[in-house]
């Protein structure tokens, strides 16, 4: 039982972590290029080490920290310019090709020995370099603090109620999902959204009560990894889901579906499909940009650590929590990560180590993950949040 | 000008023929009014050449049929003059003009906004959109598609109502209102062609060219629609249209082209053009008239006669 206890805890401490936040804002990023516009961006990676540098090298040249965001963020833009300029105007694949190659450009720029001075070459920038005036911002104070303080060790910490707490969590998810598929399937005819969604909000925030009463995550206030980074980085989160929320419910993100669905019926409706098309890689690239610097917050900028198979994560991540969706990036990234922690924790923990070693589990974990997507797209190609309904005419 | 005066007087079917009655009946005829003039266009896909238009006007406020058999270019020359394609002859003469407004040079989305808009011979219905996107996608000058604008409600709430209540009058006019809120890519095929001259209504074009608008829609329907296009003249738009049911042509248009290897051969109103030997042979066939589903077309004696025809005709071709 307290081996179970324990991978879940670790389990929850990796779905809250800054790099999940990082990656779910990329996620939401991708997610506006690929849900939205049906721009196939396989170089999303690119735009968050961008981010990331611009920020990083910025901080370390003296800049304060507003500037040093904003420059990463116009890296972003004059990137996403540069790469959609000549390749919107054609089919969708170039895209896909002039992305991934810019986003391996960029790390091997980022690299290159004669920039160590910029760049720190392939070993990076490590983060004490950078995550200073970060952490000056703080008004979390010092020491270090429980989430949530109401667990299961203010009830006596027996076993009994934290496996009590662990149905009562279950039961919360599970109740969860089935009220979100419920108001689903009555899909235009609901009649009242507003309230659905207050009901929907309260049951999220009843089993994050849940899941932290459970599993409690004790972490410094101010510390480099502890809970300032983390309450900003989810905040941004929750910020940037928002954002997208109002530009996809507008207008504008009409345009971009229909941009999706057939550009030459957008241009026989009179629309620039050139503009629609640019302005989504620039608004996805800047989100991919954020995602980066919240990535790096805690850790430190290294070419590696942003390479293709975060990109990969970010589609799995996608596809998972269901594209074309507003909360589908975030629960995709935040299940991702934990089911990684999962898989590696338990195989290292129940597989004997002759079958599989103990520094072979992350390997093991990924592998796991791969099959699971597969099986994803083959059985729920629209994802845990997406509508079915969508599916029926793919074309 | 009289232009307004005429649009108007236009909806009369007396005025119409007094209007084009002093038409040359020849291709490239000019018109009392035009509203899109076409010079020297001509689109080639390697050996084969599709389009060939020297000369060609279309008069304002009228319905303006383009007929003529499979592979005459029909589609071609819409995708060129709504900028979907670009001439083989670009810069070698090739203009056309819309309102007196030059499109040579102009993308397909700035002629749409011109006030020309098409629709396509292959329904393009945004499929995993449902029908009153589709439509409310069709508006024009919309605030909220302008990216710093778009996540602030009020400045665009007033204006998508307004939107959107034309958006239902227009989907009631074409019988599509229960179906509002279904996914598109859910209807069927002539409902897709409903869906998609509606859409290009909400665009408030001065002229809508229709790709054989009504291929695929039962006959009921056609006729509603052929209501809906005469309304539409009635109103003040100019209307050019593929269509291959001569009853069609016959019935709503003004005026007709007929295409043939990739140019104009014969224009004229329906009756003229149709019994134009030219166009008999090349496209329509000695006996359009006659009913397929006709059982007595299956007597001896009819197909005795018609074989007698045939006969005829060959020697006097071969004389």
């Amino acid at each position: 039982m307290d081996q179970i206890f324990f991978i879940l805890q670790s389990v929850v401490g990796e779905a809250i972590a800054p790099a999940t936040a990082g990656v779910a804002i990329a996620v939401i990023g991708l997610n506006i290029h690929f849900g939205y516009t049906g721009l196939l961006n396989i170089g999303q990676a690119g735009f968050m080490l961008l981010g990331a540098y611009g920020m990083a090298i910025s901080i370390t040249k003296g800049l304060p920290m507003v500037i040093a965001v904003l420059i990463g963020l116009l890296l972003a833009l004059i990137f996403a310019t540069i790469l959609g300029a000549p390749t919107l105007k054609l089919r969708g694949d170039y895209l896909a090709i002039v992305t991934i190659s810019a986003a391996e450009i960029i790390r091997y720029v980022g690299r290159l020995a004669s920039l160590e001075g910029f760049t720190g070459g392939a070993q990076g920038i490590p983060g004490s370099q950078y995550s200073g005036p970060f952490r000056n911002l703080s008004f979390f104070g010092s020491g270090s603090w429980t989430l949530s303080p109401f667990n299961y060790e203010t009830l006596g910490g027996s076993t009994a109620v934290r496996l009590l707490g662990l149905l009562v969590t279950i039961a919360l998810i599970t109740v969860t999902v089935l009220f979100v598929r419920r108001t689903k399937l009555a899909g235009v005819a609901t009649r009242s959204p507003m309230a659905d969604g207050l009901v929907i909000t309260g049951l999220v925030v009843l089993s994050l009560l849940a899941v932290l009463f459970t599993f409690p995550q004790t972490l410094t206030r101010t510390g480099v990894d502890g809970w300032w980074v983390r309450g900003v980085a989810w905040t941004v989160v929750l910020i940037c889901s928002l954002l997208v929320l109002l530009l996809v419910r507008s207008p504008w993100g009409r345009l971009l579906r229909g941009v999706r669905e057939d550009e030459e019926a957008m241009r026989s409706l009179g629309k620039n499909v050139f503009a629609v098309k640019m302005q989504a890689l620039i608004i996805g690239g800047m989100f991919g940009a954020l995602g980066g610097m919240v990535y790096v917050l805690a850790s430190t900028v290294q070419a590696d650590a942003l390479a293709r198979q975060i990109t990969f994560f970010a589609y799995t991540a996608l596809l998972l929590g269901g594209a074309a969706t507003i909360f589908g990036p975030v629960l995709g990234t935040v299940i991702f990560f934990g089911a990684r922690i999962l898989v590696r924790e338990a195989s290292r923990i129940y597989v004997p180590d002759s079958i599989i070693a103990d520094n072979k589990t992350d390997v093991f974990s990924l592998m796991v993950v791969g099959v699971a997507l597969m099986l994803l797209v083959v059985y729920r190609p629209q994802g845990i949040l997406g509508d079915k309904r969508e599916l029926r005419f793919h074309v | 000008m009289s232009d307004v005066s005429t649009a108007q007087g236009l909806a009369d079917p007396a005025a119409r023929k007094a209007l084009m009655a002093e038409v040359e009946r020849v291709p490239g005829a000019a018109k009392p009014d035009p509203i899109l003039k076409v010079d020297k266009i001509v689109r080639r896909f390697g050996g084969v050449t599709a389009v060939d238009v020297e000369h060609l006007e279309v008069q304002r406020g009228i319905i303006t049929a383009l007929i003529g058999p499979n592979g005459a270019g029909k589609t071609t020359f819409f995708n060129l003059i709504t900028g979907f394609d670009k001439p083989s002859s670009a810069g070698q003469g090739a203009a056309w003009t819309f309102q007196g407004k030059s499109l040579n040079r102009t993308a397909a989305s700035s002629v749409a906004k011109a006030g020309m808009v098409r629709t396509f011979q292959l329904t393009k219905s945004l499929n995993r959109m449902t029908v009153i996107e589709n439509m409310l996608l069709g508006a024009q000058g919309q605030t909220g598609e302008r990216l710093a604008l778009s996540m602030f409600r009020p400045t665009w709430r007033s204006q998508e109502r307004e939107v959107n209540e034309k958006a239902l009058g227009l989907l009631e006019r074409f019988k599509l209102l229960e179906k509002k809120d279904d996914y598109a890519g859910s209807l069927s095929g002539g409902q897709r062609k409903l869906l998609e001259m509606a859409r290009a209504l909400m665009t408030d074009p001065t002229m809508i060219m229709l790709d054989e608008p009504m291929a695929g829609v039962n006959p009921a329907l056609t006729q509603s629609l052929l209501g809906h296009v005469q309304s539409l003249r009635d109103e003040g738009m100019t209307v050019l249209f593929v269509e291959h049911d001569m009853h069609v042509v016959r019935h709503i248009s003004d005026w007709v082209v007929v295409m043939a290897e990739g140019r104009v051969v014969a224009e004229g109103p329906a009756d003229t053009v149709m019994s134009d030997p030219a166009v008999v042979d090349a496209y329509l066939g000695a006996h359009h008239d006659t009913d397929l589903g006709d059982d007595a077309l299956l007597e001896d004696g009819v197909i005795a006669g018609l074989e007698e025809e045939e006969k005829q005709r060959n020697e006097e071709a071969g004389a």
